[in-house]
């Protein structure tokens, strides 16, 4: 508090600013592979769930082989069989890909929270990070420059979707089964099998989202971990207009806003906590009404996709 | 006319089957996953019999348990007969319990009766218009009402943490930030001879009133027709905006009803203990009941019992507490899943209803 008030009112920006750059990076990663989902045709709404079961998954191998990266990796394993679940009841006829993103929302929670029981008081290994800020005299900007090794990855991995889904026989594939499943059979295409790699995909880079939470920040794993960023990072997907580099944006943006709640405590605001800590889901509402239309399609959604209709 | 009711009759028998069949699925899946952790399936399984059935508190507990979930269901269950997936019955039930409080501590000696309806009305109001508010949102700005509602639960909680936390705050209460009190008098007790509360009954007869406008009524008739196909609902020129805030009306009513009663019954107060996950395993009793109230009676009491064993599977087993929460997900899913085997049972049609009479009849006609 003290120090926050030698900065001032820059102090709760600069914390902003480092939070938007630290917690936004989950929101990246879930909302990426929302995307990849989403462009295939498919929705899923249990990305909530998949992040909880990364976040478990990665702090439980972590903990158990002392390597954060292996727990990553474990963490994008664990998603992208939680994705093949999704995919698999998904390709049944008359079964509603929404509804399954809600069942494995549920699943995946439980299944975390069973199994990650026992890891709740241990104390794990963290990811690394690159200081930005040795140059500054204020511990808080050198704080709020600290790049942790997954944004950079988010980044490069934006990168290469919106280059892929661009460029590539991949990319153009995923595209045509978003946009009309008639095309794709008359291509060719195995539409179901298409959707069902997109899904793991995308469940593998939720996965690693919430690896993120346990291995760097908050760090730890505890039932309290994730506070619905997996159910926001598929708003974020509307108001990014299903590009990745958009993508990107939106999540610094709503990293910045989850960040707000903290930060204004940090500088001895208490008073309306709570809905500053609401913020984020505030923001997205707000945001889904303002770039929702009643009759016309949102601009760059997939056709396919139940949610955009 | 013969047709019509063989086929009323094989479609009960299919709905049946296949949701028994996804029950079993779940059973042998759950018991494959407990197995893997070192306790015996079939002792877990008795165990849930037990801790859901078995002695009167157990049957009494479950009971307690199902009583919010035949409410909090319907904010799924109403507004999916028109074709929306409303998935807020957290919030609405959290908001609903907001507004009973509220109000409650205005009646300070009121007489019974007139205090409860009127704490009630002011749940199932307040979660009406809550999710009216997402149905309004879809119907004339195309926001998605899944996401939105889903939203509208994260800032129903936060609502209320910062109305507890500091406006309607009860600072005597110092083991868990809680709300205002509603008066003693007007506190909802037991039904006679049952240690369960009144919840049950508010929540059993809306259900038995929703199925009998849904299935009797032209208001009925009319949300079946949008949700089945919404341009045939237009051509007829039904008016869809009035349905379809209608539907979420009723629904997040129900909710915010399951609210009122948590307040009244239960609590008496508002605090984190509100947020029990209620409404997400009304999600799950109302797919289970396929959408009809009526079912969501029996699935209610089903899903009661599950939680309601949770606790002696946690102390006979050393299984943690998430346990139910993994049955309730793989449920969840078997049951999706099994939407998949409708229609494919020809088996059933050489299935001849002999125990109904009604075809003799209508041969004679």
């Amino acid at each position: 508090m003290q120090e926050a008030g030698d900065l001032g009112w820059w102090g709760v920006a600069i914390a902003v600013i480092g939070g938007a750059f630290r917690v936004s990076t989950p929101y990246i990663f879930v909302s990426l592979g929302e995307v990849i989902t989403e462009k295939s045709g498919r929705v899923n709404l249990g990305l909530e769930g998949i992040l909880v079961m990364g976040a478990m998954s990665a702090f439980a191998v972590a903990v158990m082989t002392g390597s954060p990266w292996l727990g990553v990796l474990a963490a994008g394993i664990a998603g992208a069989l939680l994705g093949a679940v999704h995919a698999a009841i998904s390709n049944l006829p008359r079964v509603n890909d929404i509804a399954v993103g809600i069942a494995l929302f549920i699943f995946g929670i439980g299944l975390a929270f069973f199994l990650g029981k026992p890891f709740t008081p241990v104390a794990g290994p963290i990811l690394p990070h690159i200081s930005l800020g040795a140059w500054s005299a204020f511990p808080q900007v050198r704080n709020a420059l600290e790049i942790n090794a997954l944004f950079i990855l988010g980044l490069v991995v934006a990168g290469l979707v919106y280059w892929g889904l661009k460029n590539t026989r991949w990319g153009l594939m995923l595209r045509v089964c978003g946009d009309s499943s008639d095309a794709a059979l008359a291509m060719g295409l195995n539409v179901n099998y298409v959707r069902t790699v997109a899904t793991m995909v995308g469940g593998f880079l939720a996965g690693i989202g919430g690896s993120f939470l346990s291995l760097y920040y908050p760090g730890g794993w505890n039932e309290g971990l994730s506070s619905g960023q997996g159910l926001m990072a598929i708003a974020l997907v509307i108001f990014a207009r299903w590009n990745p580099i958009y993508c990107v944006y939106a999540s610094l943006l709503f990293g910045a806003a989850t960040a707000l709640g903290p930060a204004l405590q940090t500088a001895g605001i208490n008073e309306n906590y709570y809905l500053y800590g609401a913020a984020p889901y505030f923001l997205t509402l707000a945001l889904l009404i303002y770039s929702s239309s009643p009759d016309r399609l949102l601009a760059g959604a997939p056709a396919e996709v139940s949610i955009s209709k | 006319m013969v047709t019509a009711i063989r086929s009323h009759f094989h479609s009960v028998a299919e709905a049946v089957l296949v949701s028994f069949g996804a029950l079993a699925v779940t059973l042998i899946i759950f018991s494959a996953f407990v197995w893997l952790h070192g306790a015996n399936p079939l002792e877990v399984l008795y165990a849930l019999y037990q801790g859901g059935f078995a002695t009167r508190t157990s049957l009494e507990n479950t009971l307690t348990q199902a009583a919010p979930l035949m409410l909090t269901a319907l904010c799924t269950a109403i507004p999916a007969r028109a074709g929306l997936l409303v998935i807020g019955g957290e919030g609405a039930l959290v908001i609903g319990a907001l507004a009973t409080v509220l109000i409650g501590v205005l009646l300070e000696g009121w007489p019974f009766l007139p205090g409860v309806i009127v704490m009630s009305l002011a749940g199932a109001v307040a979660g009406g218009l809550w999710i009216a508010a997402a149905g309004g949102l879809r119907q004339y700005r195309g926001v998605n009402e899944t996401i939105s509602t889903l939203l509208l639960n994260y800032i129903a909680i936060a609502v209320m943490n910062h109305l507890i936390d500091g406006p309607i705050r009860d600072f005597s209460r110092t083991l868990k930030t809680s709300s205002w009190s509603i008066p003693d008098s007007l506190r909802v007790g037991s039904l006679p001879g049952l240690d369960v509360h009144w919840g049950l009954v508010v929540g059993a007869v809306c259900c038995l009133v929703l199925w009998f406008v849904m299935r009797k009524t032209t208001f009925g008739f009319a949300v079946d027709v949008l949700g089945g196909n919404a341009r045939a609902a237009q051509l007829a020129g039904f008016r869809i905006n009035r349905l379809v805030l209608a539907c979420c009306f009723i629904g997040g009513a129900g909710a915010g009803l399951a609210g009122a009663f948590e307040i009244m019954a239960v609590h008496g107060f508002a605090n984190e203990s509100l947020v029990v996950r209620l409404g997400y395993i009304g999600i799950l009793v109302a797919f289970l009941a396929r959408h009809n109230p009526l079912a969501i009676i029996g699935v209610a009491i089903l899903l009661g019992a599950i939680t309601a064993s949770g606790g002696l599977l946690q102390r006979r087993f050393g299984l943690p507490d998430a346990t139910t929460l993994v049955l309730q997900g793989i449920l969840f899913m078997s049951v999706l899943a099994s939407n998949a085997a409708y229609g494919r049972m020809s088996f059933l049609e050489m299935i001849r209803p002999a125990a109904v009479p009604e075809p003799v009849k209508s041969k004679e006609a």
